[in-house]
């Protein structure tokens, strides 16, 4: 399939986003609430897709750029509202205040990333995400320790009040957000600075040679997903009111990692399935843990618990059946139906896709042999262009 | 010396051991220059200094006139000095049309690219039909002539290649090296050539240097070095 053209891309989104707006019109407000904060995660985890999928650089520390994110949305609604600032400005600009805390501390970890490469660059991200405690402890005055900060947040407008509930503007808010993210890093990733990521991945000397600047790029690469995740701190801040190192915890990393492997790392659509996993399974699980026959002690046990170890197991099968996650199996269902059926062809009736193959006819994909006189060892070819047969090596 | 490429006294090489020692050598302004020798004789190690991925432990080296040294490897390509590293180093997880594209990357002249990326589907027929084609599904032919249009894609002066011959059938390096004869004659291009195929790159370039040991031991003109069959015997093996 042709990769879809910007334009494109973006209608999609918006048909999208207003389906999704649409949804919320009909959900219940708790269901609004748990698609703001899958928006959220899928900020965080969208991310993490360009950085760990494309970029080839592992990153345990997305939770700790999402509390940046989240602290910086914190600390900047707080001094707005202090400042008596109320309306749209007390919404954006502490959105705005999450992506550049959060992108701050991405260059920073960038400039580190551009030395160190897989499981060193792991260590490095792990640390940042663990010392967020004893940042906040330390910094208690301004960061409020292990409590976190209260945030005062602007409400949904005045005009919506009447029919709008406070969920669902939320929900709008986050999907808005999401959409956005998804958009800028589509784009990212199918035009130049995409073909640097993966060229910079796949074999850093070559992209080199090529006049990438391979340190820069992923600097940036790192920039751009602390920015997105700083931006889905910022969300969940906002949708939950209070910022704290409990909500940004290593858990809370691996999680995201975890979502991105599930859905389809590398995958922008594969972090869609992440998300929402995140959010709606643990909800599943609790659901049916509540339900069963057990005592109160078992099903104290299992709450929580039991989420994590689904999760985990469904981490462990896709990694053996479907290494390129639920986005892949749907990519690859997605072509064995088209191979089935090619355009043009009913499925309802299959026996029609089976038609006679020529035998003899070359394939457009494979270079004819012999098409050219062949040259001596040491002669020019005719044409002074260069030909070949697939397999020759 | 005088030349497009100049290296004078140039020893370089891996920490504490030496590779290069004392190599001086020219390459002159649309000619091929081949540089043979046999394994271990600091060939590759030559195009890794000259390229900046290692530093000389002394010496000089100028293209154009201007010192190479602080250049760095990624802005080799802006100063017109593309290399085709041996081993080809396409990068397999992109298409063709990325790949080569990728060698034009750093230009913001979208036309000019445009023109570029024509011209390298006209001289490499087989990549124009596997355009979408991922590089890790190309033949080692195709992989070569991929590598060497990206190179190419860069519109350099001075095309530095690794072993292209290494791992090809004979015909296919015929062509290859054809290919880069016809484009030197047409375009000026210089060429600095490394290949252990020695017959064939003595054929096709205009000059020849021996390595032997991390040392200059001849830097002729190709047909004299190919007709000198003491040195042939002593250092080429043939």
């Amino acid at each position: 399939m042709r990769p879809l053209t910007p334009l494109v891309s973006l209608l999609l989104a918006a048909a999208a986003a207003a389906a999704l707006i649409g949804l919320t019109f009909v959900v219940e407000p708790f269901r609004s609430y748990q698609l703001a904060t899958a928006c959220a995660y899928l900020c965080a985890v969208a991310g993490l897709t360009l950085l760990t999928g494309a970029g080839g650089q592992l990153s345990l520390g997305q939770a700790a750029l999402m509390a940046a994110g989240a602290y910086s949305y914190a600390l900047s609604a707080n001094a707005l509202a202090g400042a008596g600032v109320e309306g749209a400005l007390l919404l954006l600009v502490p959105l705005g205040a999450s992506i550049l805390g959060a992108s701050i501390l991405g260059v920073v970890i960038g400039c580190a990333a551009g030395r160190l490469h897989g499981p060193y660059l792991a260590g490095f991200t792990l640390a940042l995400v663990v010392a967020i405690p004893a940042v906040t402890s330390t910094f208690s005055a301004v960061l409020g320790g292990d409590q976190g900060l209260w945030i005062t947040v602007e409400k949904r407008p005045t005009a919506l009040r009447g029919t709008v509930s406070n969920e669902q503007w939320q929900a709008w808010l986050a999907i808005i957000c999401a959409v956005a993210v998804m958009v800028v890093l589509n784009n990212l990733l199918r035009g130049r600075f995409g073909r640097q990521l993966r060229a910079v991945r796949d074999n850093d000397a070559a992209a080199s040679l090529s006049g990438v600047n391979a340190a820069r790029t992923k600097i940036i690469s790192f920039t751009v997903s602390a920015a997105a995740a700083g931006l889905g701190g910022g969300l969940l801040a906002y949708v939950t009111q209070s910022a704290s190192p409990g909500a940004y915890s290593l858990v809370l990393s691996l999680y995201l990692l975890m979502a991105a492997v599930i859905g389809g790392i590398g995958s922008l659509t594969g972090a869609v399935w992440g998300a929402l996993i995140m959010v709606f399974l643990p909800y599943a699980v609790n659901t049916f843990t509540a339900n069963l026959p057990v005592s109160a002690d078992v099903a104290a046990r299992l709450d929580g618990n039991l989420a994590v170890a689904v999760f985990g197991t469904i981490l462990v099968l896709v990694i053996l059946l479907a290494p390129r996650g639920i986005q892949g199996l749907i990519t690859a269902a997605g072509r064995r139906f088209r191979a089935r059926f090619p355009p043009g062809q009913s499925p309802s009736n299959p026996a029609s896709a089976v038609v006679p193959v020529p035998q003899s006819r070359p394939s457009a994909e494979t270079p004819s042999s012999g098409t050219q006189a062949p040259a001596t060892e040491t002669g020019t070819p005719p044409s002074g262009t260069l030909s070949t047969t697939k397999g020759q090596r | 010396m005088s030349g497009l490429l100049v290296m004078e006294s140039v020893s370089a090489g891996y920490g504490p051991v030496p590779v290069l020692h004392g190599v001086s050598l020219s390459v002159a302004a649309g000619s091929i220059t081949a540089v043979v020798g046999a394994n271990g004789a600091g060939k590759t190690t030559l195009l890794r200094t000259i390229i900046g991925q290692l530093q000389p432990a002394a010496g000089y080296i100028s293209f154009d006139g201007a010192a190479l040294a602080g250049t760095k490897v990624e802005n080799m390509v802006r100063r017109g000095i593309a290399l085709v590293p041996e081993g080809r180093g396409v990068i397999t997880e992109l298409t063709v049309e990325e790949n080569l594209r990728l060698g034009g990357l750093w230009r913001r002249d979208r036309a000019a690219a445009a023109t570029l990326l024509a011209r390298m589907y006209e001289l490499f027929e087989p990549l124009a039909r596997r355009r979408r084609a991922p590089g890790h599904q190309l033949s080692g032919g195709e992989r070569q002539m991929l590598a060497l249009g990206r190179a190419l894609m860069a519109n350099p002066r001075l095309l530095l290649l690794d072993e292209p011959s290494l791992g090809l059938a004979p015909r296919i390096t015929a062509q290859i090296l054809g290919l880069l004869r016809t484009l030197c004659d047409d375009t000026g291009l210089t060429v600095l050539l490394i290949e252990q195929n020695v017959r064939s790159a003595l054929s096709v370039a205009d000059d020849g240097v021996v390595l032997n040991l991390g040392s200059v031991v001849a830097a002729r003109s190709a047909a004299d070095l190919a007709a000198d069959t003491d040195l042939r015997h002593t250092y080429l093996g043939f």
